[in-house]
């Protein structure tokens, strides 16, 4: 400690960042904190990859003909997208990021369960990114995200094994992480912190930690198998050889299905921090909100025959798949209901974070409710593969988790960083990827379901007003994430500092100093209060 | 302490799980060909030695037993008998993956191997035969039934070659002294990834090697 | 920590297996039509259990690790049960006929 008086600002406590310094702190860390910083970064740099691609799909459809590229290059664009989003951005999201740093923390321990696994777990991921890249480098691969055979074991020309080995070993590192979240949630909570008490952020986590650990294997072995047979030469689901493809969908799916929940389930986990924190209120129905998590990961491992409707399987198995696709959306309404009644004579501030709840709970439920009609067979058979679906999941997933994922990020920033965004920015870029986001996926419904098909770089001239409006609602949408990114960058020297609890929320990570120290906390807390025990309102009854 | 060992055994079932459902798929896909193509399947089945699969069902009990009294013995503190089970379990594991090997090379001999093996090519051939008079109509089938068989039994000798490297891991470990009744928590927890090697060729044996032997060739 | 079986335990749950195995064995060889699959996966299902529940000690493990074992195996039926709804469903009804 120098004599000189030093600019207030930058006086910091004992914290994770300044504990250690240099390149070996980092990449030998065994902190939650800093392994957690490590993802946000990763998956921040495959973020904006997987943008690229989605920018290169929405300037090919400007125009109805196939101009820009010829349709192989264009499969390239679709799958690359889908690859680097679904495997290497949503799926870790979360869990990866804000899980790791706040799970140990919500529970009161000092760590995850198993520390070195967790960075083995990052480090896993990377080793799985870079033979992503490696494929997108060579050639990328035209397959679509769902390397459907037997164009992918058999007939595709393009980087197969590459990116399915990526796939492949990115799956081990979801694997470890949801291995180590479930014995530390089991394990290491802190004196008094019983399941009952448990903030539903941990809830969520746990049940996504369920689907990694029964689901990823599955994909594991399918992609194994598909890589074989294209080194090998063999035919295990090529129908020349007496191979069945559909059972490859089968295999496929029965992970790919729970895995939208894996995307999904963190993200309302964050929504029900936000939406009690700004409401002042405790949550309506936990019992029913905690259980729901449960239950959505059970059940989606129940339903994902739904994607298999038109590709002959058994009309007795479509009618099995689609009458559990309609029981697994109860859960997820469940929420929604529960949600909106926490908000009900609640205490509601308009902050960011707050902002990107509203959105997700609007967006979602959109999304939600055109699962239905896509889980109902005879509309699945006019909609499927047109651009409705295409629709659909971007509602849940964007419209959903990625707005769930921003609005985490900044309910969150400030104890991460100990610094605060600019409010007014963050704000604007809110609203700009709530608008962005609409204008970009609301008209993709109706070119759907008037018939434009997915995965196609051409489509008749009659969609193309529609499409004009999609790509420039992207170029919106696309500006939206990037200002927030200016901001978060810009706030780590300017930011003003956060304090410890700058929302004061309750919970036991607002009761470190942001940013936190090492070991989270000087002494192991002792938990005493339910969840979300803000004293303001608590449930009341009408009238 | 206890927390440590009560985690690590909890982490090592969840791990366990994932390996469930990873053969889980292998077996989910070798159901569905067997069922689709019962013909194909009685044919390849009469090529599996019953004898080696059951002798190697064998070895894996017994190393199973040696195991489980390792375990035992770390528990108890008895170092000596902790290190004898030890090698017992690593002797009987290096017996299977000889046995296999022996297979594998019998299955090269042959010419029932579908798969390129890197530097010498495939050895296959299905067609009729003195000792096989009616196997050549299967020929397809047979190949991604065989493929199965090289997948399904070669990721099984895999985890177990990690068990014997994890086996020796821990004798070291035993020999410098590590072990005492109140820690001996990586006996414990590789003992149990060595019962579920077991437990998957309790299910692959059957399989493989067993059912629709009696089966006329249709 | 739960208590340690004795030797004798282990070793007559070896035994047991040793002779389930002689028995699989010698029973494949008799042709028992469809009911050699059932027996075979049947002596194989009681082998597993014995392994489990006395090499692995989750017969005196906590409720918690009894219901991560079970789950693992059920949820590799709900795996092969699944797909099987398709396959076993497909030819039950004629194709182009109105129900």
């Amino acid at each position: 400690m120098s004599t000189v008086v030093q600019d207030p600002r930058t006086i910091e406590t004992p914290n994770y960042l300044n504990a250690e310094y240099g390149w070996r702190s980092w990449l030998f860390t065994k902190d939650h904190k800093r392994i957690a910083v490590l993802y946000i970064i990763s998956i921040t740099v495959m973020f904006f990859l997987g943008g690229i691609f989605a920018g290169l799909i929405r300037l090919e459809l400007l125009t109805p003909q196939g101009d820009m590229v010829n349709s192989d290059t264009y499969n390239k664009f679709f799958t690359m997208h889908g690859i680097v989003m679904v495997f290497f951005f949503l799926i870790p999201s979360i869990p990866a990021t804000l899980g790791n740093f706040f799970v140990p923390m919500m529970i009161g321990a000092k760590d995850l369960a198993f520390p070195r696994i967790n960075l083995l777990s990052w480090y896993i991921y990377i080793a799985g990114a870079i033979f992503a890249l490696a494929a997108i480098v060579m050639g990328g691969v035209d397959t679509g995200w769902t390397f459907y055979t037997p164009f992918s074991s058999t007939f595709s020309n393009t980087f197969v094994i590459t990116a399915a080995v990526g796939v492949f070993i990115a799956g081990f590192s979801s694997i470890l992480t949801g291995l180590n979240f479930i014995v530390t949630i089991h394990k290491m909570r802190a004196p008094g912190m019983t399941w009952g008490r448990l903030p539903l952020f941990v809830w969520a986590n746990y049940a996504t930690s369920l689907i990694q650990v029964l689901g990823t294997p599955v994909v594991a072995i399918t992609l194994a198998l598909v890589g074989l047979e294209r080194a090998f030469h063999i035919g295990i689901f090529d129908p020349a050889i007496g191979g069945d493809p559909i059972l490859f969908q089968h295999m496929f799916w029965f992970y790919s299905h729970p895995a939208v929940y894996i995307m999904i389930l963190p993200g309302m986990g964050v929504i029900s921090e936000l939406v009690t924190c700004f409401s002042r209120k405790s949550v309506f129905g936990y019992p029913f909100v905690a259980a729901s998590s449960i239950g959505i990961a059970v059940i989606g491992f129940l339903v994902w025959g739904h994607h298999m409707f038109v590709t002959g399987m058994s009309m007795y198995a479509s009618l099995y798949f689609s009458l559990l696709s309609f029981l697994v959306a109860v859960p997820s309404a469940i929420k929604i209901f529960n949600w909106t009644a926490t908000m009900f004579r609640g205490s509601i501030s308009f902050d960011t974070p707050m902002l990107y709840a509203f959105g997700f709970i609007g967006l979602f439920t959109i999304g939600g409710l055109t699962g239905l009609f896509l889980a109902t067979l005879a509309t699945d058979v006019h909609l499927t593969d047109t651009y409705f679906v295409v629709a659909h999941f971007h509602y849940v997933m964007v419209g959903g988790m990625v707005l769930a994922y921003m609005g985490g990020m900044h309910f969150w920033w400030p104890k991460i960083t100990g610094r605060m965004y600019p409010e007014g920015w963050a704000k604007f870029s809110a609203l700009l990827v709530f608008a962005g986001f609409n204008l970009t996926f609301f008209p993709q419904f109706i070119t759907g379901y008037l018939g434009q098909p997915r995965r196609y770089h051409a489509y008749a001239p009659e969609f193309q007003v529609f499409n004009v409006l999609s790509t420039a609602g992207a170029t919106i949408l696309g500006l939206g994430y990037i200002i927030p990114f200016i901001y978060f960058m810009w706030s780590l020297k300017y930011g003003p500092m956060a304090g410890n609890n700058p929302w004061k929320a309750k919970g036991l990570e607002w009761e470190t100093t942001s940013p936190p120290p090492t070991y989270n906390f000087e002494k192991t807390p002792v938990v005493t209060e339910e969840a979300y025990a803000y004293a303001a309102h608590k449930e009341e009854h009408v009238g | 302490m206890e927390q440590q060992f009560d985690s690590s055994t909890l982490g090592m079932w969840v791990f366990l799980l994932t390996e469930i459902m990873f053969f889980g798929g292998m077996f989910c896909a070798y159901m569905i060909y067997r069922s689709m193509y019962p013909g194909a399947f009685a044919s390849t089945s009469l090529h599996m030695e019953p004898f080696w699969g059951a002798t190697n069902t064998a070895v894996l009990i017994v190393s199973s037993l040696s195991m489980a009294l390792a375990v035992r013995a770390a528990r108890l503190g008895q170092q000596k008998m902790l290190q004898l089970m030890l090698v017992v379990t690593i002797f009987f594991g290096l017996c299977f993956l000889g046995v296999k090997a022996i297979e594998y090379h019998q299955h090269w001999v042959d010419y029932k191997v579908p798969i390129s093996v890197p530097g010498l090519g495939s050895h296959w051939d299905y067609s009729n035969t003195d000792k096989f008079p009616n196997q050549a109509q299967y020929a397809k089938q047979a190949q991604i039934l065989f493929c199965f068989y090289f997948f399904m039994t070669g990721f099984h000798a895999v985890h177990m070659i990690v068990g014997v490297g994890l086996m020796l891991t821990i004798l070291v470990m035993a020999r410098k002294g590590t072990f005492s009744p109140s820690y001996f928590t990586p006996v414990e927890v590789s003992g149990l990834y060595w019962h579920f090697v077991d437990i998957v060729w309790i299910w692959l044996f059957p399989l493989l090697y067993l059912i629709g032997r009696t089966k006329s060739l249709i | 920590m739960h208590s340690v079986p004795s030797v004798r335990t282990y070793v007559l749950i070896w035994l047991t297996l040793t002779i389930m195995t002689f028995v699989t064995f010698y029973v494949a060889q008799i042709d028992l039509g469809g009911w050699n699959v059932v027996v075979a996966l049947c002596i194989a299902f009681f082998k597993m259990m014995l392994v489990i529940l006395f090499f692995m000690n989750v017969k005196s493990d906590s409720p918690l690790t009894k219901l991560f074992a079970g789950a693992g195996f059920f949820w590799m039926i709900l795996l092969l049960g699944q797909v099987a709804i398709d396959y076993i469903s497909r030819n039950w009804m004629p194709m182009g006929k109105m129900w």
